[in-house]
């Protein structure tokens, strides 16, 4: 039961994207797609798993002063792994998110995760919380991506949704949509909060 | 040879500037961006790292990693001197100039998680850049970062004191801003030379 609770923390309540602000970079970069959205969300949680389950393994052997560099230097390994994986498997993927594969190196959600949580808790804890943060990061993806896909381009998972009449805001899928976007996700999520809030006030 | 550096230079900067138009190095874009002040001094650390890394990763590339062959351990070897690079840069401005060392004192160590670093020295060697290119290159991404940051914390100093509608206040009205900047930079694209 308590490792469900691990999981789930990361969907919703503490999703690393769009409550804890982490990973930005790829968040904004990446979503331009759903697609890359899933490719760029699936791999950081594999690198997720893996680092947590590892670091977990080693938090007695580890000692602390060198734990950040020799938490990088696993979470590096992970990625090259998954990098190497990527362009073996999935040439078009690997080419479409391009730097930020490597970049997931320097994704805060990983890092922040194995000194918050896996440097302190069990193995499976550790499991289950790395797919839980990494499955809320995916989700977070894949509706910041379906907002910009639908509007900038008209597709959703590249299937055609309005007729031949629809002219695509082109801004969506262009830098400036993906911070007008998350602006207006977070901002939306803000004000259902509060609404929900002044709700139980009354 | 000069007109191609600053073909190269004004492109990291205008063209294809690392936060608005790569989106790399978002974390202290938003996260150090109170304050022009700070900003600029987070501006000037990044600088300074960018430039060094971009060298000493352009050196390891061309004379460990391709002489023996061992690319793919590229990422593990690149974090790890970003890393070391950051502290060794600590270690030097402490020494060499306490107030300096005093105005930056937080953002020193943050710069090792700076998407933008990692990602110049990634790019430098995607681009077949030689050793002259990759420096301005490193430099230019550099001030493009500094450049956005400073403009982005000059606007927020200004919003602090403006009517926000409630659930856009803090973060959600910082991301538009950065949009409507973003935007603006858009303009830069049909710089041909």
């Amino acid at each position: 039961m308590s490792l469900y609770k691990e999981f789930s923390k990361g969907l919703v309540k503490d999703n690393p994207a769009f409550v804890q602000l982490l990973g930005m970079c790829p968040t904004l970069a990446v979503t331009t797609s759903v697609v890359n959205g899933i490719g760029m969300g699936l791999s950081s949680t594999a690198v997720l798993i893996g680092s947590n389950v590892v670091i977990s393994l080693l938090r007695k052997l580890i000692p602390s002063k060198v734990r950040i560099p020799a938490f990088i230097v696993i979470i590096a390994g992970f990625v090259t792994l998954i990098d190497m994986a990527l362009k073996a498997y999935f040439p078009d993927l690997s080419k479409a998110l391009g730097i930020f594969i490597p970049l997931i190196v320097v994704n805060c959600i990983i890092l922040a995760r194995a000194e918050a949580f896996a440097s302190k808790n069990s193995v499976a804890k550790s499991a289950a919380d790395g797919l839980g943060m990494g499955l809320g990061f995916t989700l977070a993806l894949i509706i910041l991506a379906s907002l910009r896909e639908i509007l900038g381009n008209g597709t959703f998972l590249g299937m055609s949704l309005f007729g031949e009449a629809f002219k695509p805001a082109i801004i969506m899928i262009l830098p400036p949509g993906a911070f007008l976007g998350l602006g207006v996700i977070l901002g939306t999520m803000n004000w259902f909060a509060q609404r929900k809030k002044r709700g139980e006030a009354k | 040879m000069i007109k191609e550096l600053i073909v190269i230079a004004l492109g990291a900067i205008l063209i294809e500037n690392f936060v608005l138009v790569k989106f790399l190095g978002i974390c202290p874009f938003l996260g150090v961006s109170k304050k022009v002040e700070t900003a600029l001094g987070m501006g000037m650390a990044v600088t300074f790292v960018m430039v060094l890394a971009s060298l000493i990763t352009w050196l390891i590339q061309t004379f460990i990693l391709d002489y023996f062959h061992i690319e793919y351990l590229q990422t593990i070897a690149f974090i790890l001197v970003i890393a070391s690079l950051v502290q060794f840069v600590e270690m030097v401005i402490q020494k060499m100039s306490p107030t300096l060392y005093q105005a930056l004192g937080v953002y020193l160590p943050l710069i090792t998680t700076n998407c933008a670093v990692l990602g110049v020295a990634i790019l430098n060697i995607q681009k077949e850049f030689n050793f002259i290119n990759a420096i301005v290159y490193g430099g230019g991404a550099a001030i493009g970062f500094t450049l956005a940051i400073v403009l982005f914390a000059g606007v927020r100093e200004r919003l602090e004191l403006s009517d926000i509608p409630k659930p856009l206040q803090g973060f959600p009205i910082a991301l538009i801003t950065a949009a409507l900047l973003s935007i603006a930079f858009l303009g830069f694209q049909g710089l041909k030379f």
